[in-house]
């Protein structure tokens, strides 16, 4: 048996010896050597690279940190005052890793708003973006689980708050609570499990990262143009180019967060993280940390029960689309029959839920008033669904938007669209740490109506209308433009 | 000393005072603190004189049980001055070998010995109420150093009545008024008295020099570390600065016959 002789490739031979049996370096040339970048690709591709190293600086705090901590509920906040007082360096250790996560997610927000304004997420990408949507899930699950480890007041009111929105689901609602709390209340299993999946799913991402990676390393990147790459001439070699270029905008973003370690390490914390948690005094303001706060808000925003009378109004509503759309799509009866359909499976579905509330419901005093006011969907659990809509409908965002044209800056309405959805986006942001009354309430769900808005009903209506502009023919004739418009 | 801060204290207390009394207690005045800033650093002689505060005055019903005695190096005490200061205090220990616990000296290694042997014991001495351990008490607070120096000087008269409800006011026995403290009542009788403490550098101990002092030695225990980690930080700064000017330069090379 002769295998194919191999042609030498490295001068060192024992970089050549290894590669032979294990060909890691041919690997790492091939994929950060050599790997084609489109060359247009603007700073706004570094955060992808920023948001793995932050993942590394976790991981490596993470670890010293884990030495050194107690999970037990009577010595959880003072070991970890321990650490800030009397291990070496340990005051630095705990602000890197409690000011990482804010900064992991400021790079990984910038890196999804990326590739929402330059359609990262459309056709050959769609994968690649959806595994991106569960590393955010997954981000979300670790840094919340990791805001209890300290057990202050805001950790364990925290953890009380986010655990009991699971209580808002019928029948199994306080199953999973307890499943989760592992016992009836917040207390030491619910810390040691925290502890525990915080420690692990560092790991798991870790791994989905790579996936991600992977599938980058097949489509490879998009650009701002968002046209794929058809020459030589519209890449450059990732290394030396973007390795300079990452780097460079890796040390700028480290001023940004190790200033904020140094010298305001305190910016982003609650003064409640600070007092140890009493499960007898309730804070007057419990808010998750500003990560969160957009979600948050949505959550919020529903404040009205979905009762037996609104269910039969939006029933009337639904049985008058019939005849509305037998007018509307005269012409066309497939599109008829496809409206006809999806109105009787609305209809089916109210009509389902609003038989099972009446049947279920306990009323002290039968009467049909009171029927009427049986509630089917408690606005508490319309916000709980609609914040984890809000998230999950990023899946499905490859096929809401369906234009062919993937850059915002040859979408006029689509870009200005984006814009007000990011504005929407840092109001839910403010609201989201407000109490909820007065105006924040009502800019809050002005706010989540367009968020759902612009995905649910803008987009599949502006991939078929929007008048989009012309592309340049290759990234290579778009980058020399760019760079003669200077 | 005194003639200069009291009309600074009074003005304070007036125009302080004149917002209307909401439940979430008035917003405690802007103060500058030396230790604020990138280049702020602790004033030794304010947190020396702050700790005596505490010792003589606040340490009758708070306890600082996240900090040891060794810790006071921090504000300048030395091996000697420490052994002293911690062998003040009496411990319980053990148990000995014949498994009796015993009564020692506090050592520098100890931590600062509480007033009360539990919660429960501070409440039955105090009305009900708790008094929060002070370790963390400027991290822990909205508005920190500024809120504590307010609270601890924002004692007054009751008014009359409510400004929003019209109802009135009446402060029960074993309460006090606070313009600062949420919701306004406070079981904390009002700590600090003109002269309450003798300074061994002899500033005068007025009401606010000690609500000063006091406010910095606290801000200290709870961010003990705060000079070695901005003294860190402007080097790792000077560092970040140097690099990404390199890394500029040389992206800028690499780049230079791309078109």
């Amino acid at each position: 048996m002769s295998r194919p002789a191999q042609t030498e490739k490295f001068k060192n031979p024992v970089v050549q010896w290894i590669d032979e049996r294990l060909p890691v370096f041919t690997m790492l040339i091939k994929e950060y050597g050599v790997f084609p970048m489109p060359k247009n690709a603007n700073y706004f591709w570094s955060f992808g690279g920023m948001a793995m190293l932050m993942l590394i600086i976790m991981i490596v705090s993470g670890i010293v940190l884990a030495m050194n901590y107690t999970p037990h509920t009577s010595m959880a906040f003072d070991s970890v005052e321990r650490i800030m007082r009397d291990v070496n360096y340990g005051w630095l250790l705990r602000y890197i890793h409690m000011n990482g996560a804010s900064f992991f997610f400021i790079a990984v927000y910038i890196h999804i708003m990326r590739g929402l304004y330059f359609g990262s997420y459309k056709k050959p990408r769609e994968l690649l973006w959806i595994i991106g949507v569960v590393i955010f899930l997954l981000m979300m699950a670790t840094a919340f689980m990791g805001y209890a480890l300290p057990w202050s007041q805001m950790s364990g009111w925290g953890v009380t708050v986010i655990t009991s929105l699971f209580a808002k689901f019928p029948l199994v609602g306080d199953g999973i609570v307890t499943w989760l709390w592992g016992g009836f209340s917040v207390d030491n299993p619910t810390l040691n499990r925290f502890f525990a999946l915080h420690f692990l799913l560092p790991f798991v991402l870790l791994g989905v990262v790579f996936i991600h990676v992977w599938a980058l390393h097949i489509t490879g990147s998009n650009n701002p143009a968002g046209i794929e790459p058809k020459s030589e001439k519209d890449t450059l070699p990732f290394h030396p180019y973007f390795t300079s270029k990452d780097g460079f905008a890796v040390v700028v973003f480290l001023i940004v967060y190790l200033g904020t370690v140094f010298f305001a390490p305190l910016a982003l914390t609650e003064f409640d993280h600070f007092k140890s948690y009493d499960s007898m005094v309730t804070p007057p303001h419990i808010v998750p940390e500003w990560y969160f706060l957009p979600f948050y808000a949505i959550l919020k925003s529903f404040v009205f029960d979905f009762t037996v009378i609104l269910s039969l109004l939006a029933m009337g509503g639904l049985v008058a689309g019939f005849p509305a759309a037998y007018v509307f799509f005269k012409g066309d009866v497939k599109k008829r029959n496809l409206a006809f359909k999806a109105l009787g499976a609305l209809l089916a579905v109210l009509v389902t839920i609003t038989l099972l509330a009446l049947v279920t419901a306990d009323l002290e005093n039968p009467s049909a008033a009171a029927y009427l006011k049986v509630v089917i969907i408690p606005a508490a659990l319309q916000g709980v669904l609609a914040m984890f809509g809000s998230i999950l409908l990023l899946v499905v965002l490859p096929w809401l938007d369906s234009s062919p044209v993937k850059s915002a800056r040859y979408r006029p309405i689509y870009k200005k669209c984006l814009l007000v959805l990011l504005v929407s986006f840092l109001v839910l942001g403010y609201t989201g740490a407000q109490l909820p009354e007065g105006w924040p309430v009502i800019a809050g769900q002005i706010a989540t109506v367009y968020y759902f808005a612009h995905f649910l009903v803008i987009l599949p209506y502006l991939s078929r209308k929007e008048k989009t502009l012309p592309l340049p023919n290759s990234i290579h004739e778009d980058s020399c433009s760019a760079s003669k418009g200077k | 000393m005194y003639k200069k801060s009291l009309p600074l204290v009074l003005a304070a207390l007036v125009a302080f005072s004149a917002p209307a009394f909401s439940a979430e207690g008035v917003a405690p005045p802007k103060q500058h603190w030396p230790h604020q800033g990138i280049f702020g650093t602790y004033d030794k002689g304010a947190l020396q004189r702050g700790y005596q505060v505490y010792k003589e005055v606040c340490a009758a019903c708070h306890g600082m049980k996240l900090l040891a005695y060794r810790d006071l190096a921090g504000i300048g005490y030395n091996a000697d001055e420490i052994k002293a200061i911690s062998a003040e205090y009496t411990v319980i220990d053990g148990p000995d070998d014949e498994g009796e616990m015993f009564e020692r000296a506090a050592r520098p290694s100890d931590r600062f010995k509480g007033p009360f042997a539990n919660d429960k014991a501070a409440r039955a001495a105090n009305g009900g109420a708790l008094p929060p351990d002070l370790s963390l008490v400027v991290k822990a607070r909205h508005k920190h150093e500024d809120y504590i120096h307010a609270l601890l000087t924002g004692y007054t008269n009751a008014p009359a009545v409510d400004e929003k409800t019209g109802e009135a006011i009446e402060v029960p026995t074993g309460m006090y008024w606070n313009t600062y403290f949420p919701g306004h009542m406070i079981a904390m009788a009002p700590p600090l008295v003109e002269g309450g403490v003798t300074f061994a550098d002899g500033t005068d101990a007025t009401v606010h020099q000690m609500a000063r002092d006091l406010t910095q030695f606290l801000a200290w225990a709870g961010e003990p570390h705060m000079e070695a980690r901005k003294r860190m930080g402007v080097k790792v700064m000077l560092f970040l600065f140097v690099f990404a000017g390199i890394m500029l330069a040389a992206k800028r090379k690499v780049w230079a016959a791309v078109h």
